[in-house]
């Protein structure tokens, strides 16, 4: 009986980057303890550097074994591997934006490096998990750690609240979640993504009735995670609150996690009722472009600017899972890679700008940056041209490629009225490059002060991150294209 | 060999659950509306749990179980986030704690 | 027919202690008929075999979250609150909610099992051990992982609780 109590040395392996991240976060949390109060905490922060490379570096590595681990609790194979990749560069970025910031609120401590861990590490598990209980724990690991960095800056009225819409309307949509989860096991009997997949797929499978109702129970929930319309309304408040380099790291790397799940088990467990479905998410990728899009066009925030951007990011990836095909969910990769990096990149530069208490977060703080700091204005460019859509940035690709698997699955209206959306969307970017560099310096850009080295990291490689998939997008999307392919479909 | 069909436990634990969203939408005390996600959550597990003994399995108890751990989780978590809110602006009523502009 | 008996009876305390959860003006009598709603919840496990979770509710819900509850609501202030009015003058959201679970039930109790198509799956030979050894075996082989990682989860809830609650880092 407890032969399988010691597992597999390649079933660790399997498991390493997460082991790691784990094992980080925990040696901050001793760290932190062993130094003294009044020291800079910027030490604990390259550990946590040291350890998301080592499971970067991991992450690629284990891509050598695929295959399940852990009585088939994990199964690594492209789509996983893709997404560890993403979730973990996103971590690194967001600490690279974090020093700087946090040491002007002065929260620079041992908790947020040891908390950005857990979360990239719950989020490694989710979009590794070939088990529902492993999705849902996941899930839970990375949420409850971002709960709480949100609120980090306990004494920030504007921090608790974004904490407590957070907390609140995440736990609900879990529990939404759970219930699907619930009327899954219901109709099939197992909570193993494979076992569910060749229960479902019989012909004396469960009831399309059942599953549709787990189908729509936990649709809910990745619609409140993903912050699609019209599960949206937490958004803007959350991503305004919340200190910016946290609202870089929860717009880009829970979301593009939840995304994953989102497409593992839609495109694989709810294939068979793909027509019921498919409906609704047209409705829901079609309000999300819409409700994201044209709310933006009236913001004077750039923060909430940017979260009713990232609703309307969700529509466009939404018309991808809308496609149903391998072609599509390849699409929706390539595009979550490129949205992960263009938002952190942007958001890096809000974190730069808004100074200390997030004084200048107006768009018209925005204003002379071109004058005062070209490089900080040049990447933001490259960023805000990749959210639009133009050619040789990554953001072009993803539409691209998007719209064109929309095309083939015979989604005319929603491929044209996407397109239209994109050129509203193009008005307001392209509102915050006017500002940036067509006006006289303001209040906010005179003080700058230097571009920190971990800042300019940040910004530096994002920057090189959206123009290599615009430039060089065909081997990625080679990549994802093979990883999508999930379950040997 | 059992006397309540499964239907009734669902019936039930939907009925459940609906409270728990109507208690999560219609109350103005962050206390109580958190109250109600834990009330959804029981919907689940008993949902869980019925399922589970239909099947004569124990997979179901096991999620239920972690269930219960997440949600003991996510109470710690969740009360002192209220907490902090409560210190910085001594009230817990969500129709005022909504100062985030547009 | 006392199985039934007893679902009636654990059924009343389960609504009834959700319905006056979430209609009672005090934090703390609210919390009190949440713990009614558990205990009911909790009988209705013992009456599915479910011996462990039973205990577990008990234990862990209602001595454990329920007690946190309570210790939060005498921490914060709430007389002010129960003075006001209690509910968001959202009625439509409500009556839309009710007729989504009354159109439910409806469909649940019109069709009762029939609206349930299972797999056939494999007989589990009825298992001579009890249920908590039966969970032991499966949570220490098969979940192991799962197992594991709630305690990273834990961990993450400790460090979080903390930095939220401390006075100050």
């Amino acid at each position: 009986m407890p032969a399988n109590l010691f597992p597999a040395p390649v079933e660790i392996f399997r498991f390493l980057p997460e082991i790691i991240l784990a094992l980080g976060g925990t040696l901050i949390m001793v760290l932190e303890a062993l130094t003294g109060d009044r020291q800079p905490k910027n030490a604990l922060g390259h550990v946590s550097l040291a350890a998301l490379f080592a499971a970067l570096v991991a992450a690629v590595a284990v891509h050598g074994s695929p295959g399940p681990a852990f009585s088939s609790m994990l199964l690594v194979d492209g789509f996983a591997t893709f997404f560890r990749v993403v979730v973990i560069a996103v971590g690194i970025l967001t600490v690279f934006s974090s020093y700087r910031y946090l040491s002007r609120e002065g929260a620079n401590t041992g908790e947020y490096y040891a908390l950005v861990l857990f979360s990239v590490a719950g989020q490694g598990v989710m979009v590794t998990a070939n088990e529902l209980i492993m999705i849902f724990i996941g899930l839970e690991i990375s949420s409850i750690a971002t709960y709480v960095m949100a609120g980090l800056l306990r004494d920030d009225a504007r921090a608790n609240e974004s904490a407590l819409k957070y907390f609140l309307l995440g736990s609900f949509a879990t529990a939404f979640l759970l219930y699907g989860i619930a009327f899954l096991y219901g109709a099939t009997g197992t909570t193993n993504l494979t076992a569910i997949r060749e229960t479902v797929l019989r012909a004396d499978g469960p009831s399309p009735l059942l599953l549709g109702l787990a189908a729509a129970l936990m649709l809910v929930g990745f619609g409140f995670k993903i912050s699609s319309a019209p599960f949206q309304m937490w958004a803007p408040d959350v991503y305004q609150g919340a200190p910016t380099p946290v609202t870089a790291f929860m717009s880009a790397g829970p979301k593009a996690a939840a995304f994953a799940i989102f497409l593992r088990v839609f495109v694989t467990i709810f294939e068979p009722i793909g027509d019921r479905w498919e409906p609704i998410i047209w409705v829901f990728a079609l309000a999300s472009m819409t409700i994201g899009n044209f709310a933006a066009l009236t913001q004077s925030n750039v923060k909430r600017m940017l979260a009713y951007s990232s609703i309307a990011h969700a529509g466009y990836v939404l018309v991808a899972l809308c496609a149903r095909s391998d072609i599509g969910t390849a699409a929706a990769m390539f595009y979550l890679a490129a949205y992960a990096l263009m938002n952190v990149g942007a958001f890096a530069v809000v974190a730069y700008i808004c100074g200390k208490g997030e004084k200048y977060v107006g768009i018209d703080d925005l204003a002379g940056l071109g004058s005062r700091r070209p490089a900080v204005a040049a990447a933001l460019t490259i960023f805000l041209c990749s959210l639009i859509g133009v050619p040789l940035t990554g953001g072009f690709f993803g539409k691209f490629y998007i719209f064109k698997a929309a095309l083939e699955s015979k989604l005319i209206w929603l491929t044209v009225l996407g397109l239209l959306n994109s050129a509203v969307a193009a008005y307001y970017y392209l509102r915050m490059l006017v500002v940036m560099y067509m006006r006289e310096p303001g209040e906010a850009t005179e003080n700058l002060e230097p571009l920190p080295a971990g800042l300019r990291t940040a910004l530096f490689t994002s920057a090189a991150g959206v123009l290599l998939l615009g430039i060089f997008p065909s081997r990625i999307l080679e990549f994802a294209v093979q990883s999508a392919k999930l379950f040997g479909r | 060999m059992q006397g309540v069909p499964l239907s009734w436990y669902l019936i039930l634990s939907a009925i459940l659950f609906a409270l728990g969203v109507a208690g999560f939408l219609f109350r103005r005390s962050i206390i109580t509306v958190f109250m109600s996600i834990e009330l959804m959550l029981n919907a689940v597990n008993l949902s869980f749990v019925a399922f589970s003994y239909q099947f004569k399995q124990v997979d179901g108890h096991l999620f239920t179980f972690f269930v219960m751990v997440v949600a003991a989780a996510e109470a710690a978590v969740g009360l002192a986030i209220i907490l902090t809110v409560f210190r910085n602006r001594a009230t817990l009523n969500i129709d005022e704690i909504n100062s985030l502009k547009y | 027919m006392l199985d039934t008996a007893f679902f009636y009876a654990f059924a009343l305390l389960v609504l009834g202690g959700a319905l006056l959860t979430i209609t009672q003006r005090n934090a703390v009598h609210s919390a009190i008929w949440l713990i009614v709603s558990l205990i009911g919840v909790a009988g209705l496990f013992l009456l599915q075999k479910a011996e462990f979770l039973f205990a577990v509710q008990i234990i862990l819900y209602v001595g454990g979250i329920m007690v946190l509850f309570l210790f939060v609501i005498m921490l914060v202030n709430l007389d002010e609150a129960a003075r006001e009015r209690q509910f968001r003058g959202r009625w439509w959201v409500a009556l839309g909610c009710l007729a989504l679970v009354a159109a439910e039930t409806a469909y649940f109790v019109i069709k009762g099992r029939d609206a349930f198509r299972f797999a056939p799956r494999p007989e589990t030979p009825a298992s001579p051990l009890g249920n908590t050894e039966q969970l032991a075996d499966v949570l220490f082989s098969t979940y192991l992982l799962p197992f594991e990682l709630a305690s990273v989860l834990l961990l993450v809830a400790i460090v979080g609780s903390v930095v939220m609650a401390k006075k100050r880092i």
